[in-house]
């Protein structure tokens, strides 16, 4: 079993018995939907995908975050949830390779030489990754995708830079993907200029996700849109980490994304990690006083 | 070093032609990689070849045969004064016979008589970087060059089968030299690409504005970028040269009066000249 299931274990025990909403048990998590994706992840083997000592980062004399670790498996969706200027956004741009983190090492389990110190990687064995394995969904998607070419090429472009040379079968890719994020095929030779916000999201998720990558980092990615666009990529974002078995981090300051989306969650705030744990486990009953006011600072409807 | 008409030998001083001549033999070392160098201002404005000026008066000789095309023909003003400039400030004598020719200036097309060893083509560049219709910023084509990501070269390919339904990029069409570097091959119609290829004469690339210079050395492999099942063609017409009765050179459409009238010639004038000279008949006199 995983370290995932044994710290299930581990917080379980000084409340088993407590009559703990959402039906916990030792070794596993079985009330929720989850079950199939760890039934997978047990079969998918015990090495971590991403593991994540003692990191630290500062802009200048700021220190944005420290001592951050955990450990990411195949098939799982970490939530980072926190206040603005938390140091949420540092921590994936460290992860994702855009910063080099000032203390401790990410280690990734590259294909198909098993885990590497990122920090070790050259430029051109990072950006391959960002090409081959990973996955970056923008907050704002005009920072991940080509504005001024069609919808098809903004998807076709990854799969032209894993060096696909056959325009039918990429077209047909482009207009796969687009019926999986639910925009009708023809628009495919739109410009992403003409798509209403949250199309144009659910192109990024399509272009990040056309070449299957093993990890997806996701900044916000329902940040700025209206509550039943929310909800409708949520739903597909859901379906589509189900159905690919995806691996990934997801930033974010809505609750109710990270608890539809992620299976743990961490808790940062001032650059630190102040509780971290199942998800649902984290905002039912909340252990940290910020946690604890973070959760109850989520509006009810 | 001879001086002629009071310029120092070919316009530009010593120095700086040792600095062009560095920035050559690093571009010829790495087909298809663009070269930084200090370009100078030359006595012509930015867009009527100052990068293959330099080139030109960094390489050429005293004993050289030079020959300056534009759009293919000889006796346009640009090719002129060019020509002039060298056989003023150089002295060499100058042809406009392909064949003849040890060194050559071209803007926007390849000779059609074939090249050979012992022969330099010096193509005017107005824009060297092919990235840059996808990728505005110049450090990022930069490392994209480095690594070989050229992922959205074809973006602009794939586009034009979306709206055109064929690849309708007519004239400065990407090539990929030596298996690497994509380069653009400046605005010359993709007719000439093929020619490119494996050409037994060293080809020159000089960007004044941009400062750039690259080269492809002889017999190296050019290939124009595709599609699996959109490969790459040439234009053809549907007419012969009007002049020469060419059926297999580059043809310019000349308008010859208001009423519709219109031709089909050569651009390339030597070709069709050395056709009429010796060659079959053309339309015109087998009309008369």
């Amino acid at each position: 079993m995983t370290q995932f299931a044994a710290s299930a274990a581990d917080r379980d025990g000084p409340f088993a018995g407590s009559g703990f909403p959402g039906g916990y048990v030792p070794g596993g998590y079985v009330s929720g939907r989850h079950v199939s994706d760890r039934e997978s992840l047990d079969a998918g083997g015990d090495r971590p995908l991403i593991e994540v000592e003692n990191l630290g980062y500062a802009y200048g004399s700021r220190v944005a975050c420290r001592d951050i670790g955990f450990t990411l498996y195949p098939g799982e969706v970490l939530g980072v949830v926190g206040e603005s200027g938390s140091g949420k956004t540092t921590l994936l741009s460290c992860l994702a390779g855009r910063l080099s983190p000032a203390a401790g090492r990410i280690l990734y389990d590259r294909r198909p030489d098993g885990p590497v110190d990122l920090a070790t990687l050259s430029e051109a064995e990072r950006r391959l990754l960002i090409r081959t394995e990973w996955g970056i969904v923008h907050q704002n998607p005009r920072d991940g995708l080509r504005m001024g070419v069609s919808a098809g090429a903004n998807i076709g472009e990854r799969l032209m830079a894993l060096g696909h040379r056959h325009f039918g079968q990429i077209r047909e890719a482009a207009a796969h993907w687009l019926a999986e994020v639910e925009i009708d095929t023809d628009r495919m030779d739109d410009l992403p200029r003409s798509f209403s916000g949250g199309m144009q999201q659910r192109l990024q998720i399509a272009r990040t996700l056309v070449i299957g990558p093993r990890l997806v980092f996701m900044d916000e990615p329902t940040g700025g849109l209206d509550v039943s666009v929310q909800a409708r990529l949520l739903d597909l974002l859901r379906r589509l980490v189900a159905e690919m078995n995806l691996s990934g981090v997801l930033v974010t300051h809505e609750l109710a994304v990270a608890r539809l989306l992620a299976h743990r969650l961490m808790v940062m705030k001032g650059g630190r990690v102040v509780e971290s744990g199942l998800t649902d486990q984290v905002l039912d009953d909340p252990h940290h006083p910020y946690t604890q006011l973070l959760v109850s600072s989520m509006l009810q409807v | 070093m001879t001086e002629a008409g009071g310029y120092n030998f070919a316009y530009l001083d010593e120095q700086t032609k040792r600095m062009i001549r560095r920035a050559i033999l690093k571009a010829v070392a790495v087909p298809g990689y663009q070269v930084p160098f200090a370009g100078r201002e030359m006595p012509l404005p930015y867009g009527w070849g100052t990068g293959g000026i330099q080139v030109t008066a960094a390489v050429i000789s005293g004993q050289d045969v030079l020959k300056v095309i534009d759009q293919g023909a000889d006796d346009t003003t640009n090719a002129v004064s060019i020509r002039r400039f060298f056989a003023r400030t150089a002295g060499v004598a100058t042809t406009t016979r392909t064949a003849e020719a040890t060194l050559i200036q071209t803007r926007h097309r390849i000779p059609e008589h074939p090249l050979g060893e012992g022969q330099i083509l010096v193509y005017q560049v107005p824009i060297p970087e092919p990235l840059r219709w996808m990728e505005p910023r110049e450090t990022e084509t930069r490392k994209m060059h480095a690594l070989s990501e050229y992922g959205a070269m074809h973006v602009k390919l794939y586009e034009d089968i979306v709206h055109f339904g064929r690849i309708a990029t007519s004239y400065d069409y990407p090539v990929r030299v030596n298996g690497h570097y994509i380069m653009s091959p400046s605005p010359i119609p993709k007719f000439d690409n093929p020619k490119m290829d494996r050409m037994p004469a060293l080809q020159l690339f000089g960007a004044g504005r941009e400062k750039r210079i690259y080269a492809v050395p002889p017999y190296t492999r050019v290939e124009s970028l595709d599609f699996e099942d959109h490969p790459f063609e040439v234009q053809r017409w549907d007419e012969a040269c009007a002049l020469c009765g060419a059926t297999d050179s580059f043809l310019d459409e000349v308008v010859t009066d208001d009423r519709g009238g219109r031709m089909f010639v050569c651009s390339d004038t030597d070709h069709c000249q050395d056709r009429r000279a010796g060659a079959p008949a053309g339309k015109e006199e087998a009309a008369q």
